[in-house]
């Protein structure tokens, strides 16, 4: 069973401008005992998320709402465990799968097959695993023979399309996404949206973080809505979504 | 690529207790966390591995000799320098140039690990804000890639040893216990480097000229014996006793006790010291390249 589970989680991101990350003041700082350097060690940081309290059981597909700089990525960055929380706990049981990027580690001098192992092996698949899959993701490209060859040489939509289906073709027991991947071209959307719910089925908790409402009531059941780094509301989308309108108002004016 | 079958079952099972976590600052901090990164770092074998094969062959794809490129440049510059400084030092060319091979295709392997053990984590950047991997898996790479790039740089001290008939003999068999006293501190130096290169962008320029200098400082080009009653410049210098753990194997001669105790200390010394280091700002190293 896959669990989820934030404990007044915050957030504190340092913000190194210009010369502040040189050794130089480090040390000056040191030789001076910390009065000379004093500016530069008063370090300036942002509090990207605040006291964030959340908890996900199976079955849940959650929107995360809010509007820029609202700290949506960071959080599915912590609940990624890529940063690791400066306050407060987060306890997490199940392989997680982040779909940031669908084109990381893509490497574009290595043939088609190639990445397939190379993204496989990144999304926490073995080589074999990675490879077995070959097949099945060949026919959804419809990329064929294109797949011996160097993805240089592909258009941009196929390099997408290849992407695409290596990053959905996991099983991920918690799935965590910064808005839908992109796929290309308007005759393969069709194709993507049903790999992509399957994968949703696949997943016990999936994570979604999205400035389209109509995805967010489309494929979740709950909804978060995070403001300047701290959670406003959390339940039922629709709920959820007028509470984010009500935000709306002063920032319009 | 036939990659570890019998690992990949304790892989699987380490994998699966990875699933299940809990972090908050503490934990972060903890010994536990560092030594984990670590060990379970070696556990990704077949991605790093992965990784640094395809790092070497994006550098060379399309040329037709590939990576061989490495070994044909080192051995023109073994070549020549050899014929030039042997003559210089009036050295015999059949003991100078196996000495100058080997001097190169140690420092090669150090320098390589230091200048990119600096920006480990700083190239990463796009692998680390994004998933959670081991950040040793990545140090590994940079290890792994370096060795790589040994082993065809290896082909020069090959052809060498078949042009002058050297044999070393069972002297090579302490290239075991050796090469692992170099991969060892590779690991924690490239580690050491990158957290700090990740928060203080001048390390890298640093570590750079003071590599400059400990090359001409290295008996790589010159051999001890020239330093006559100075030895002790030698002796103090750590590189020189870590270029010696390739050097003294294949040459044939047996390692001395001081290089042993140098090595091992350094070795044991510098694990301890990274780990303790690790583990304050293992955590903050994906703030620090974001």
């Amino acid at each position: 069973m896959a669990v989820l589970k934030l404990e007044n989680v915050g957030v504190d991101f340092p913000i190194y401008g210009g010369g502040s990350r040189s050794l130089k003041k480090a040390v000056m700082r040191a030789a001076s005992g910390g009065r000379i350097g004093r500016d530069a060690e008063d370090r300036l940081t942002a509090r990207v998320l605040t006291d964030v309290s959340l908890s996900f059981q199976d079955g849940d597909r959650v929107g995360l709402i809010g509007r820029n700089g609202a700290g949506k990525t960071t959080l599915l960055r912590v609940l990624a465990g890529v940063f690791e929380p400066t306050q407060g706990r987060i306890t997490r049981h199940g392989r997680i799968s982040p779909l940031f990027d669908a084109m990381l580690g893509m490497d574009m001098e290595a043939t088609g097959y190639e990445n397939i192992v190379l993204r496989g092996m990144l999304l926490g698949l073995s080589a074999q695993k990675a490879r077995s899959h070959s097949e099945e993701i060949a026919e959804f490209t419809e990329l064929g023979e294109y797949l011996d060859m160097p993805v240089r040489t592909y258009s941009s939509g196929m390099v997408l399309r290849l992407a695409f289906a290596i990053s959905t073709c996991v099983d991920p027991e918690i799935l965590l996404m910064d808005e839908w991947l992109s796929v290309g071209d308007a005759h393969f959307i069709k194709k993507a949206e049903v790999r992509m719910l399957a994968l949703f089925q696949r997943s016990s908790i999936m994570v979604m973080a999205s400035h389209s409402e109509q995805l967010i009531r489309d494929v979740c059941n709950k909804a978060v809505l995070l403001h300047q780094g701290q959670v406003l509301t959390v339940g039922e989308v629709g709920q959820v979504l007028e509470a984010y309108h009500a935000l709306e108002v002063p920032g319009a004016a | 690529m036939s990659q570890s079958n019998a690992a990949s079952g304790l892989q699987a099972r380490l994998q699966a207790a990875r699933h299940s976590d809990v972090s908050s600052l503490a934990g972060s901090r903890s010994m536990a966390a560092a030594v984990g990164d670590v060990v379970q770092g070696l556990l990704y074998a077949p991605l790093w591995f992965t990784m640094a094969w395809q790092d070497i062959r994006q550098r060379y794809r399309r040329s037709t000799i590939g990576p061989f490129w490495l070994t044909l440049s080192m051995g023109i510059l073994v070549g020549t320098l050899g014929f030039l400084y042997g003559a210089l030092f009036q050295l015999p060319i059949d003991n100078y140039l196996p000495f100058l091979a080997l001097g190169f295709l140690a420092w090669g392997f150090i320098s390589g690990v230091i200048n990119e053990g600096g920006t480990v984590f700083i190239e990463a950047e796009t692998y680390v804000k994004q998933i959670k991997l081991p950040l040793s898996t990545f140090v590994y790479r940079i290890v792994c890639r370096n060795m790589i790039i040994f082993a065809h740089n290896s082909v020069v001290y090959i052809v060498v040893m078949i042009w002058f008939g050297i044999w070393p003999g069972v002297a090579a068999f302490q290239l075991i216990p050796s090469l692992a006293l170099l991969l060892a501190t590779s690991v924690w130096g490239a580690l050491l480097l990158g957290t700090l290169c990740a928060r203080f962008r001048d390390v890298p320029q640093i570590a750079a000229s003071f590599l400059q200098v400990a090359f001409f400082l290295t008996p790589i080009i010159w051999t001890p014996e020239l330093i006559g009653d100075r030895i002790i410049f030698v002796e103090v210098n750590p590189f020189y006793h870590f270029v010696e753990l390739v050097r003294a194997p294949l040459l044939g001669q047996s390692i001395t006790g001081l290089t042993w105790l140098v090595t091992l200390a350094i070795t044991i010394g510098g694990w301890l010291g990274t780990l303790l280091f690790f583990r304050l700002f293992r955590a903050r190293i994906a703030y620090w390249v974001s």
